[in-house]
This record gives structure tokens, sequence and C-alpha cells, in this order.
């Protein structure tokens, strides 16, 4: 049994070669927002091919994923980037500083608009936030005009508003764990729930209350978790024109011929409606840098000069065609700056 | 009257043979239909999937202008690698395409070839810099939208809004097809490069080799770990010993805990306790080992077993002692059964993805992993890294890289009953 034995000594030769891992890292680490991932990616290809180093490992992760590893310490184990579909938040920004992550550098690269889209195969929507509040919160006040809330109890778009077709209400959209969800959730939900005064009145007195009524969805398969996956959204929508889906502005590009973006609070869901911040859900995408891994790990200045550079984020740039949202040019130049100049983040 | 007894069997036989009729019947109905659901599966993902297998190319005249580069011939390494082709490329497309006037059409026309074909020209000068100064032709990849276009998944007749490909871009396509500068190539570069954000360029070889190495890893661990165990509680093991019975039931527990559960582990124990880096195809093999080590003691325990008691009672007979007669006569005899479970067990941690979500393997990683501690991903998680992206073009990649796992879970299969049928010894 010369064989086993070899077998053993591979095995061992594998765990001893763990113990010896270098205490530097050649590549940089990236975790976060599943939003910015299609961009992020595309950047660290770019990079990797223009500078023949070694292309960076993106993870997506979601932004409070990745938040939670990159603040976790300044180990070279620790991811040198996290991508977020949000700002970084005041507790995790504590979270991080508690751990020795003093400086970080905070970079904008643009927005993202999430579409409540239907297959072109029906006419398109035009809907308010409001709208949207009551054919999907939990709670809703009730119909007589009292300030009750009482458990949702429309069926068809035109029980919420008389204008709207006589359909079921029936929405795809993303789990709790996405931020495209999050950000639907504040921006659209609760854009609709502040219609309501008395809604409006709780938030000064009690402010989890507010949140639990305007960021509650209805569980009574009105809407329906079509997982992560974006594409099967769009696919369904195609095979149920009644039906309405949730996403990132970027899948409506590429399956413009498929499905169709509804017109929020009069606004029609353009490139440059989200550009300008008219186009009411829209969100700001951010990327965060570990300042104390500058120079630690090759590449990253490079990497965040390519990612600043006017043929990436420009308004003629190649995330353009991938669906990003470019910032005005005032902001991407002074953005660019306070990135070179590697500027940490105050809260 | 009293019935006899061959009376009361005539009477039943009939309704028994119609009941044997109806299992047999059943029985075909079951093949039928997991067969049915199998060839569905099969046809559609090949149907999907075969035409990532070809890729157009486009053939563009370059004339390689040390002027625009700002190099010449004698210009160093760094020099030829940094210089900006794309610009090359612009010019080329303009030159055959003189009446693009407008902002959006210029853009549109750059997107006739890949972002590829940049870097490619770039290779080709670093390589022969004597190239500078002439003219050549050079088949480029076409963008992923001309490529959909040219395998005919878009639709002409379709009102010009309502698709990707505008009237102007037909109208350019077609010209190159006239001119005889569109071809539909043998996809090579879906074997030999790594993952891509650009459907075109985007290649399966990462992934594979990731797998390959992480297996590699599991194999070296699981294998020797497994069998030594296996042999312990068959051959040495005390029987009816109270410890040896926990022993067993936690092992058979093992083999039913869900595959995440191992991932969260590998989280906590190799990554934060030993600092093994993330997303290695080390630290993704030690995962799937764990995974794997209960089947292969499980079936090389029945292995063992089923070595026919005869055997080591001859050896003992002999004067053998108890561990020249497991490692020179019971083991090798049971070796066949052994390596089946292995196979079986590897191709199960071949198709895995949960447990290595959680020690980040699910990423984005463009480069081929060149050994244990690169980052990498898994033929399962490029799967499901292209089914989730926006492009349309990446549908038909996410079939072939389906159809390529499905091949090499074919293989593993079919040698596991090689194996099997060869070595087999019936007592």
């Amino acid at each position: 049994m010369k064989k086993l034995a070899l077998m053993v000594a591979v095995g061992l030769g594998t765990i001893a070669s763990s113990t010896v891992f270098a205490q530097s890292r050649d590549h940089i680490d990236i975790v976060g927002s599943s939003t910015v991932y299609p961009f992020a990616t595309v950047v660290a290809e770019t990079y990797g091919k223009k500078t023949g180093k070694k292309t960076p490992k993106i993870e997506s992760t979601g932004s409070g994923g990745g938040m939670k590893l990159f603040c976790a310490g300044n180990g070279i184990n620790t991811p040198d980037i996290t991508n977020a579909s949000r700002r970084i938040k005041k507790s995790e920004f504590d979270h991080c500083q508690k751990n020795g992550v003093k400086e970080i550098v905070e970079v904008q690269i643009g927005f993202d608009g999430i579409a409540i889209a239907n297959s072109k195969k029906s006419a398109p929507m035009n809907i308010s936030r409001k709208d949207l509040f009551l054919a999907l919160a939990k709670n809703v006040p009730a119909k007589d005009g009292s300030e009750k809330l009482v458990l949702n109890p429309y069926k068809t778009w035109k029980d919420v508003n008389p204008a709207l077709p006589d359909t079921k209400i029936e929405v795809l959209g993303p789990p709790p764990t996405s931020g495209t969800r999050d950000a639907f959730v504040e921006l659209a939900m609760e854009g609709g729930c502040k219609h309501f005064a008395f809604i409006k009145a709780i938030k000064k007195t009690d402010k989890q209350e507010y949140k639990a009524i305007c960021h509650s969805i209805r569980e009574d398969g009105s809407y329906i978790e079509a997982g992560e996956n974006d594409n099967l959204i769009v696919e369904k929508l195609e095979k149920n024109p009644k039906a309405l889906g949730i996403f990132g502005f970027s899948f409506l590009d590429q399956n413009a011929d498929k499905v169709q973006g509804a017109i929020i609070d009069g606004k029609p869901l353009t490139f440059e409606s989200i550009a300008d911040g008219s186009y009411p859900i829209s969100r700001p995408l951010y990327f965060y840098v570990k300042k104390s891994h500058v120079g630690k790990v090759p590449g990253i200045v490079a990497y965040l000069k390519e990612f600043t550079s006017e043929s990436a984020w420009g308004d003629e740039g190649y995330l353009t065609d991938k669906g990003l949202i470019p910032l005005s040019k005032e902001k991407r130049d002074a953005m660019a700056a306070s990135t070179k100049a590697l500027t940490p983040l105050v809260l | 009257m009293k019935q006899s007894n061959t009376d009361k069997i005539k009477a039943s036989l009939k309704k028994r043979y119609a009941k044997e009729r109806r299992f047999r019947l059943y029985g075909l109905i079951s093949i039928a239909i997991s067969f049915l659901f199998l060839l569905v599966l099969l046809v559609n993902i090949s149907i999907k999937g075969l035409p990532a297998f070809h890729q157009t190319y486009v053939k563009l005249d370059v004339t390689i202008d040390a002027n625009v580069l700002g190099i010449d011939k004698n210009s160093d390494h760094e020099a030829l690698f940094s210089a900006d082709y794309s610009i090359i490329i612009t010019k080329t497309l303009k030159k055959m395409f003189p009446d693009v006037k407008s902002r959006k059409q210029k853009r549109a026309l750059k997107k006739l070839v890949s972002n590829s074909a940049a870097y490619d020209l770039r290779d080709a000068v670093t390589a022969n810099p004597n190239l500078i100064g002439t003219t050549h032709s050079f088949w480029f990849l076409a963008k992923d939208d001309v490529d959909v276009y040219a395998k005919g998944n878009i639709d002409r007749n379709l009102a010009e809004t309502e698709r990707r490909v505008k009237d102007f871009q037909l109208a350019w396509i077609d010209q190159l097809e006239k001119e005889g500068r569109l071809k539909q190539r043998f996809n090579s570069r879906f074997f030999t490069s790594g993952d891509s954000r650009e459907p075109e360029q985007a290649g399966i070889k990462g992934a594979m080799v990731g797998s390959l190495l992480t297996m590699l890893v599991t194999l070296s661990l699981s294998f020797p770990i497994a069998v030594g165990a296996a042999v312990y509680l068959e051959e040495f093991a005390p029987k009816n010993n109270r410890w040896v019975d926990i022993i067993e039931i936690n092992i058979n527990n093992l083999a039913a805990v869900p595959s995440i559960v191992f991932g969260l582990l590998g989280l906590a124990v190799f990554i934060a306790f030993f600092g093994v880096p993330r997303s290695a195809p080390l630290v993704g093999g030690l995962v799937l080992s764990l995974m794997t080590l209960p089947t292969i003691i499980i079936a090389s325990r029945a292995a063992i077993k089923s070595v026919p008691s005869s055997i080591r009672e001859a050896a003992y007979g002999l004067g053998a002692s108890r561990v020249q007669t497991t490692f020179h006569h019971t083991l090798p005899l049971a070796m066949p059964g052994i390596l089946t479970g292995t196979i079986i067990g590897m191709a199960q941690a071949l198709g895995e993805t949960a447990p290595l979500l959680m020690i980040g393997m699910v990423a984005f990683v463009a480069d081929i992993p060149q050994g244990i501690t690169d980052p990498s991903t898994v033929l399962p998680v490029q799967i499901y890294l292209w089914s989730d992206s926006p492009e349309r073009a990446f549908t038909e990649r996410t079939s072939a890289a389906i159809m390529v796992l499905l091949g090499f879970l074919i293989v593993m299969n079919f040698l596991a009953v090689l194996l099997r049928k060869h070595f087999e010894r019936r007592w």
C-alpha cells in the first residue's frame, strides 16, 4: 500500500503548505453590493488587461455583508474595498473605527434607477408612489379615510386607484436580503407612505413604528419574492403580461425589447431622468477604500485611477454601457480629486 | 357444494396475472417519465448551449500607424505594451464606414468589435514589433450584440425600438457580411480564457482549473482519511463497544447534514482561526473534503464488509498478522468498491456551490488560478454567476457551461462504472 502512503504524504503536504501563507497579497480583494458588482467587475477586468497585473477578485456579498467583512479589521486577510448601493451607516462607520479601520475613503460612482416594469405586451403603467404603497404595504389606511390601519384589502390596481387598469396586483420582486429591495422599500414605499399625514406624524413620536408601517411588504401572495436573479423576473414578466417586476435599471436597459419601465409620479424611467434626479426611485452607488491597505496591496491606486477615469465613469465611458448613470461632470471632477488625494471620510 | 382448492386458485389466477401486468406497466411509466424529464433537460440545455461553441469574428484591415501610437520598432516592451491601441481600431472602423457622423452612431460603431480587439492587437505588436507601420488583416471577436444577431437570435422584423440592434447597425453588419468580413468559428476562447464581463470574451478555463485544484485538495485529504477510518472501524475497532457505536451513528448523520453547514464551519475554523486565504481552492477543498468524508467512509466500510471472511481466515491460517491481512488481502479486494464510492463522492463535491458561498469562492475571478492559494471559482459557481448577468449573450454561455459540467460528471460516473466492471470479483 505504498500508494496509500503517498496519498497521505500529499495530503499532509497540502496542510503543511497552508501554514506558510505569505503575509501579503498580490491581488486586490473587493466585496460588497450586488448592484455595484457588474460595474466594479468591468473596471477590474479593464484594469487587469490594461496593466497586465493581477485582476482584482470581487465577491458579491450585498452591501451589509460587505461592510461587515470590510470593517472586521486591518489585517491582510480583510478586503481592501467594499461596494455599497447605499451610503455607509453611522453604526457601520463606528464599527469600523472600533476595529481599527480608521481611515476610509468614500467614492461615489454614480446612480442606479429601480425599474417597476411590465411586459411590452401590455400597456405601460403610470403610477404614483402612493399607489405602490397602497398596493404593496402590509397595513394600509382604511378605505373610509379614517386614521386607522387595516390589513391590506386591495386586490386589483383599480381598487387602489380608479385610473389604473382592472388587473390583479401581482408584483415580482427581490427578497429582503437584496439591496434592491432595501432601496425599493425606502424610496418607493416610504415615499408613498409619507403622503398620509397621520403616518408621517408617527415618525416624530415613534420612529420604529413608522418604519414598521412604511417598510412592511404584504405577505398574502400579491408580492412574490422571485429570488436575487433579475433575469428570472424578466423571463416571468414576459410569460405573465399582467404582472409587474422590480429590478435594477441595467436589466431594463439590456432587455428593452421585452419589458418597459413604469412612469412613476409622472416621470418616465430613462437614463436622463435618473441622471438629473427627477425619477423618484433612484439611489447613489458607492465604494469604500481601506486607506491602510494602500501601498500594502499593490494596484489599489491604479484601480482607483481606472475607476475614476472619464473613459470608465464618464458620460460616454464603458460603465454607462453597462447601465451606470454617471454623476455630473463637476461632481465627477471633485470626486476624482478627493479619491486621488485619498481624503478620509468623516461622519 | 364445496369448492376445491384448484378451483379457487383458477378463479383468482386471472386477477393475479392482471395485477402483475399492471405493476409492470407502472414500472414502465415511471421509467418513461424520468427518462422524459432527463431528455427535456438535456435537449433544452443543448439547444440553448450549442450556439456558444461558435463565435462570430470580424475581419479588419488594420494599419498600425507608428505616429498614432507614439511608438516605433525600437520602442521598449513597456512603451509597446502601454500604447492605446483602441484608437487604431476606431480609426479602422471609421475608414470602413465613412458616412457615420452622429455621436450616437460613432459610439455604436466602436461596438461592432469586442474591446478585446485592442488587447489582441497589442499582444500581436509586442510579440512582433516589425508589424508597426504595416497593414495587416486581423480577425477580431465581434461584440456580443453582433454575435447574438449573427446567430439569428434577434428578429429583424421587429420594430426598431424593440430591437437591441438598430437599423443602421444592421446595415453595417450586412455590409460586413457582403464583403466576407464576418465569419463564425469554433469558439476556442471559451476553453482557453478565464471569466470576463464581456460575454464574447468569457471563458470557462478559470473555473475548470479551479474545480480541478479544489478536487485535488479534496481527494488528497478525504481519500486517505476516509479509507483509514473505514479500515479501522471495520477491522480493528472493538465490536459492540459503545464509543464505536456513537462514532458510527455520527458518521451516518454527518452524511445527511446540509452542505451549507460545512461552509459555515469552514468559515469559522479554516478562515477565521487558521487564516487560510478566502476564495482559494485550498479552503474550498478542505470544506468539500469534510462533506465527502462520510460518503467515502460509508462506501468503504460497505466494500470492506463485503470481502468474505474466508479470505481473512485463510491469511490468518498462513500466519499473517492482522495488519498484513488487512493491507495485503482485504483492502485490495475492497478497492473497487472504495474507488466507486470515492468517485461518486467527488462527483457530488464537484457540483456543490452552497458551502463555497460562505468561503468566498462565489466571486468574479478573471485570472486563471496558478496554485491552490490563488483566488478562484469552480464550475457550478461560474454557471450561477453567468445566469445572473444582465447581458443577453450570457444565456447561451450559461447553458454551455452546464454542458461542460455535465460532461465532467458523466466522465466521472463512467469511470466509476468502468472501475467496478474491471476489478469486480465474485465470491
